[in-house]
């Protein structure tokens, strides 16, 4: 709200709107202005008052209030600034206000769902949860370890195939494709943005079960399931970052003798870099919490499992699924155990993005 | 065409800015240039002498530009961009079947209109960029030839104590001379400048001039410009482009010894455009 404030301030020498008519001298810089407290005043007192008819009505809750208190509140303000300042003024503090209830908007979900999970997931965020697998735990007690491993080792390999191909076919689609197969490409590229998870999970156990056999459940079955879904994500941002890297560069380094490829290498990419990992890192993001590919692909297991190549795999999602899903003796200790493992997810989607961007500001601009 | 690539420090001595070199000479015969359908200039014959600076005049969209880009193989890289008839350095035609246009543009190097140093190299980097984007070159070679170019474009003593810093953390003026030392660095016969002062303020311009007059003991230079006093100040010879009407493709009128181009130039339409009688 500090935003109102500095508006309010830097509000007083403003031009006194369309109201003056032509006076003349200082005085007709200055209209009326609103106290600098005014808005918040208002925001108050309206929201005082809309509680007390809610009350009144018998149907009083937070959310109610709040919708009702920003519409109240905006238009007070409106018509007082109006009667006060001018329609200018007026204006501009209603879309203001407009502007920052949207954003509260856009942002209160978001805390409310850190917060909660945060608060129920915090019961079990202890050492056990992490040094600990499920096997044999019927109540409580046990951890998640086989599942932050396999949630690790699925999500590693899902990376390792499918950034090289996403950045590689970005290139190709930016810096070389021309005509029919460029559009096909994108087109295609655009269709599997959009294939349900399920399906690419599907798509990846039909895959391996016509040469392992039906009922065959691998890590790296899970992986090949989330990079179906990853490369087009990576394709899309890497090729909309490598649109933006301005043409004069490219120009610069053919200017200079250099092959098309080492441009690309040494010129497009770095000058990408931030934007290139960064869309790596929300790709990440995205599969790393898929739960429907991962049950039909991977299964559920209880134990540590490090080798993607033999035997299910545990996952933090399907963790979190399977606790809810089938609880053990102790139903309150699952359900804890369920939202610590929400929370371990959040918390690696967290660490990596901070990784990411330690990598960029250590070695994002090449020195020397 | 191979370039005259020093391999030792004791050749670097004798590069050095302050001897004298005999570049190459650039003809043009019936060239037409086009941008897909559109014929962009027509029926141009000229040749550029070594060792002068050679600008080019002439009001805008009259494909300047384009003839500029076409001596270096730029044009092409424009989808759908052609090129007809002949361009040849000292008798060597660039666009012969045989020829790369990578080779081609190692030998006539270009400055852009914006500065655009590369913004994820140091400064040291930017000046190395032709070197290391295309050779291996040892790196008491590497830094004498930095310290070469920087100098040529007169930057040196401006940057020597920053070199690993940011080439984007230079005024306007320093990134332009920065971008003139990184294309030198790589020994060109022939350096093109695409408006190169149309950035700059006057002090910059002027500095940026002077180095023009200097390059041209080592270089080969041609020089697009919109500024007249800048083509009569900097230039030796001058070539003047015209359209007849826009849609119709541009033609040199004439090129002349800058001199008379300026005061008794053989064509109406050039005496009309250098004393601003034209529209």
């Amino acid at each position: 709200m500090t935003d109102l404030s500095a508006q309010a301030g830097a509000q007083v020498p403003g031009l006194g709107g369309g109201r003056g008519g032509p006076a003349l001298g200082p005085a007709a810089m200055r209209g009326g202005t609103l106290p600098s407290w005014g808005p918040y005043a208002v925001v108050l007192v309206s929201a005082a008052a809309v509680a007390g008819a809610l009350l009144a009505f018998g149907n009083f809750t937070i959310a109610l209030l709040l919708v009702i208190n920003t519409v109240v509140a905006t238009l007070v303000t409106y018509v007082w600034s109006r009667i006060v300042e001018g329609s200018r003024q007026a204006t501009n503090r209603a879309v203001t206000m407009t502007i920052i209830a949207a954003f509260a908007l856009a942002v209160v979900p978001l805390f409310s769902l850190l917060w909660e999970v945060i608060k129920r997931g915090a019961a079990r965020f202890d050492l056990a949860f992490f040094t600990e697998s499920a096997r044999g735990v019927i109540g409580a007690g046990g951890g998640a370890e086989h599942a932050i491993v396999g949630t690790l080792v699925i999500t590693g390999i899902a990376a390792l195939i499918s950034v090289p191909i996403g950045i590689l076919a970005a290139v190709y689609l930016n810096e070389y494709g021309t005509g029919r197969l460029r559009r096909a490409i994108t087109f295609f590229v655009d269709v599997m943005t959009g294939i349900p998870s399920i399906v690419a999970g599907l798509f990846a156990f039909a895959l391996f079960a016509l040469f392992l056999g039906p009922g065959i459940r691998l890590g790296i079955i899970g992986s090949i399931a989330l990079s179906v879904l990853m490369i087009p994500i990576v394709i899309r941002s890497s090729e909309e970052i490598l649109k933006i890297v301005p043409n004069h560069l490219r120009e610069a380094a053919y200017a200079l003798g250099t092959p098309k490829w080492k441009t690309i290498v040494k010129v497009v990419l770095p000058t990408a870099l931030a934007g290139l990992v960064t869309g790596v890192m929300i790709a990440i993001a995205r599969v790393i919490g898929e739960t429907a590919p991962l049950l039909v692909t991977v299964g559920v297991i209880d134990t540590t499992n490090w080798n993607p190549f033999s035997g299910r795999m545990a996952n933090l999602a399907v963790y979190a699924y399977d606790e809810y899903r089938n609880p053990g003796l102790e139903k309150a200790a699952s359900y804890d155990r369920a939202w610590a493992a929400a929370l371990t997810l959040i918390a690696i989607v967290v660490i990596l993005n901070l990784i990411a961007r330690f990598i960029y500001r250590r070695f994002g601009t090449e020195i020397r | 065409m191979a370039p005259p690539a020093p391999s030792h420090a004791g050749e670097l001595q004798a590069t050095s800015t302050d001897v004298d070199r005999q570049a190459k000479r650039v003809e043009l015969s019936d060239v037409d240039l086009y941008y897909g359908d559109f014929h962009a200039v027509q029926n141009v014959t000229m040749t550029i002498q070594p060792n002068q600076v050679t600008a080019l005049i002439g009001s805008s969209g009259c494909g300047k530009t384009t003839v500029l880009r076409s001596i270096n193989r730029m044009h092409e890289l424009t989808p759908g961009a052609s090129v007809k008839g002949e361009i040849s350095l000292d008798g060597q035609d660039i666009y012969g079947p045989a020829v790369d246009p990578v080779q081609v543009r190692r030998l006539i190097g270009m400055v852009f209109q914006a500065p655009n140093p590369f913004p994820t190299m140091s400064i040291y980097g930017n000046v190395a960029a032709g070197l290391t984007l295309n050779r291996r070159i040892s790196k008491p070679d590497r830094d004498a030839i930095v310290e070469r170019s920087l100098r040529g474009a007169h930057l040196w003593d401006e940057v020597k104590d920053r070199l690993d810093k940011q080439g984007s953390g230079l005024s306007g003026g320093q990134q332009q001379r920065l971008c003139i030392a990184r294309a030198i660095a790589v020994e060109p016969e022939v350096l093109l400048m695409d408006e190169p002062c149309s950035a700059l303020d006057p002090v910059a311009t002027l500095a940026v001039e002077d180095l023009i007059r200097e390059l041209k003991n080592r270089y080969t230079i041609v020089i697009v410009t919109h500024n007249m006093q800048q083509a009569a100040r900097a230039s030796d010879a001058t070539a003047f482009f015209n359209l007849e009407e826009s849609g119709k493709p541009g033609e040199l009128v004439e090129i002349g010894p800058t001199d008379k181009i300026f005061t008794n130039p053989d064509k109406t339409a050039t005496e009309d455009y250098v004393s601003g009688r034209f529209g």
